[in-house]
């Protein structure tokens, strides 16, 4: 038999092309960046190996590195339980029975897959000090706004609330969970006299506990990696990106600033690893504590 | 089952249309600003509607702007992404589900691996690479990885669907003599349409709605898709307009908006079932 042959004739011929792609586009510059992390590279002259010192520059000397670090962690730390929660009550809302679900949950989801740069834009455009809905809404009852984009104190609580649009996907995949939950258990439990919220915090909960987790990793990876939203959210505010006063750099856009902004492309790729390390302990940390709280069946 | 009282089910559908309501209002906002005039906009407060709905709007950022521009190299780099995902991911998932080879699940873990690495780690190798090879300011780098499997989410979705597929059909097709190839397209793609379709959905959003990369790549303004157009006109919306100091058109940007949301809408209305049932399979296996 040549089956095995053929076998392995096909799959490199069939996956060929993705594993060349996943060698030019993944892993090489994966390695060469973690090499330009160690070097000084401008552009204009090779890269020049200067060991540790980007790394020493970001955590010591540069006053942009811990500013973006700060934005992204708040960033990070309220806007994914607020998104989780809000994608868990419309789950629960519309896992109810209800009339034209699809539509509802069509609703709840739609901006989700909408551009970001265009929800930087109009949501620039809402909150705008002169001019804005919001500030319009807010003078009806007789409250006077401000300029709330051009506040450092307010500007970040606004990319938050524009990010608040877009949990469409946790809320698809906390419904998806909900539905595999048998139905003989709420019963047997309404028979025993529990209350919904008790159903809810000793059945639901439990069993949906692997999909609140998966969830969670996406989100925060997710959050760490923001830079379409803030990028546009400058432009549209007529501020240096990250503005203002350094309130909305978050860590992709100071990346990127540093990579295509000034050319520091050796810092960049350096602060490019901290990013990936930060995201694998993470993530490693988060697999660590679910089992704790995640509950498996079998 | 047990009966809802009316109260409670009133509650909910306010609940339910109530947020319905505050996640369409942004979208509902910028469609109406995209209909009013300049002075309406730059009016003390601004106009809740617009007297009279400007939809010349529609043609002044078209053909005044050159919009249909960026929108045509949205539409052509799109195009080409979702050819070659679907080129090289549909081989590459039916690889991972049916042939047999050692450490095929090394490979891949490894692939699916990358899922993980942020665009923020390759981004500068690959440009200090494209820029050597004369690739900046074309459409090469952000069409060229989906020719190579880029897509892998897309290859995981197509195979986790593929290894459905009963086995005993792609041998009685092998039997009849059928070449890989062909088992591939004429037997396993067709039946695997849902799976298909959400890939391809996927991949026009990433796509259409990526502002990363083109802002990274292309440099020549005839030459930007809609994100980066959006943000360019907004840059230089004083100029262009002849506007107040500080005070964008705002009416013609979200005309902008308009045009590049609405593709975006129209897919997801036709195709929004089958996609988020997609979602939904892909989180709760994955």
């Amino acid at each position: 038999m040549n089956t095995r042959r053929a076998d392995r004739l096909c799959f490199w011929l069939f996956a060929g092309p993705a594993m060349a792609g996943f060698a030019a586009f993944s892993l090489w510059p994966m390695l060469y960046s973690l090499w330009l992390g160690f070097c000084q590279y401008e552009v204009i002259a090779p890269p020049r190996f200067i060991g540790l010192q980007n790394y020493i520059y970001l955590f010591l000397h540069d006053p942009s590195f811990w500013a973006s670090v700060r934005v992204t962690l708040v960033f990070t730390v309220v806007q994914v339980p607020l998104a989780l929660l809000a994608a868990l009550g419309f789950a629960l809302l519309l896992h109810q029975p209800v009339k034209a679900r699809s539509f509802w949950r069509a609703v709840y989801f739609l901006p989700s897959i909408l551009p970001q740069a265009a929800y930087a834009v109009i949501f620039g455009y809402i909150f705008q000090g002169d001019g804005g809905l919001l500030n319009q809404l807010l003078a009806l009852f007789g409250i006077e706004g401000l300029a709330w984009t051009m506040s450092a104190t307010w500007a970040l609580p606004v990319l938050i609330m524009m990010s608040l649009w877009a949990f469409g996907y946790p809320m698809v995949i906390f419904l998806a969970g909900l539905q595999a939950v048998p139905r003989e258990l709420f019963e047997a439990a309404h028979i025993d006299g529990a209350g919904a919220w008790a159903r809810f915090r000793h059945i639901t909960l439990p069993l949906i506990s692997p999909v609140i987790f998966f969830n969670l990793v996406m989100g925060v990876i997710g959050a760490l990696k923001v830079f379409d939203l803030a990028y546009a959210f400058s432009i549209t505010q007529n501020i240096p990106p990250g503005g203002p006063a350094r309130a909305t750099l978050f860590y992709g856009l100071n990346l990127y600033q540093q990579a295509f902004g000034f050319f520091h492309m050796g810092l960049a790729s350096a602060m490019a690893w901290l990013l990936f390390i930060f995201i694998m302990v993470v993530t490693a940390i988060n697999f660590r504590i679910s089992r704790r709280w995640v509950h498996y069946e079998n | 089952m047990h009966r809802r009282p009316p109260a409670a089910t009133l509650c909910l559908y306010l609940l339910l249309a109530g947020g319905a309501l505050v996640m369409l209002l942004p979208l509902g906002w910028m469609v109406l600003t995209s209909l009013k005039t300049y002075p309406e906009i730059l009016r003390h407060p601004p106009a809740w509607l617009p007297a009279d709905p400007q939809w010349e709007n529609y043609r002044t950022v078209w053909d005044g702007f050159a919009y249909y521009r960026f929108f045509l190299n949205s539409c052509f780099v799109s195009v080409m992404v979702i050819a070659g995902t679907l080129l090289t991911c549909c081989p590459a998932a039916y690889a991972f589900a049916y042939c047999e080879v050692r450490h095929k699940e090394f490979w891949f873990a490894l692939l699916l691996s990358t899922l993980m690495l942020p665009a923020q780690v390759t981004v500068i190798p690959l440009f200090k690479a494209f820029a050597a090879l004369g690739w900046v300011d074309t459409y090469l780098p952000l069409i060229v990885p989906a020719w190579l499997g880029g897509n892998v989410f897309g290859i995981f979705l197509l195979r986790q669907f593929f290894r459905t597929i009963p086995k005993s059909f792609i041998e009685a097709a092998r039997m009849d003599g059928a070449s890989e190839w062909t088992i591939l397209w004429r037997l396993i793609v067709p039946m695997s349409l849902p799976a298909v379709l959400t890939v391809v959905v996927f991949t026009f959003l990433w796509s259409w709605n990526d502002l990363f990369n083109p802002l990274i790549y292309l440099q020549s303004e005839e030459l930007v898709t809609l994100p980066v157009g959006l943000l360019y006109f907004i840059a230089r919306a004083e100029q262009l307009t002849g506007g107040s100091i500080g005070q964008h058109p705002w009416h013609l940007v979200m005309t902008l908006a308009t045009v590049m949301v609405l593709p975006v809408i129209a897919l997801f209305v036709f195709v929004q079932r089958r996609f988020i049932e997609g979602v939904a399979a892909g989180g709760v296996k994955g």
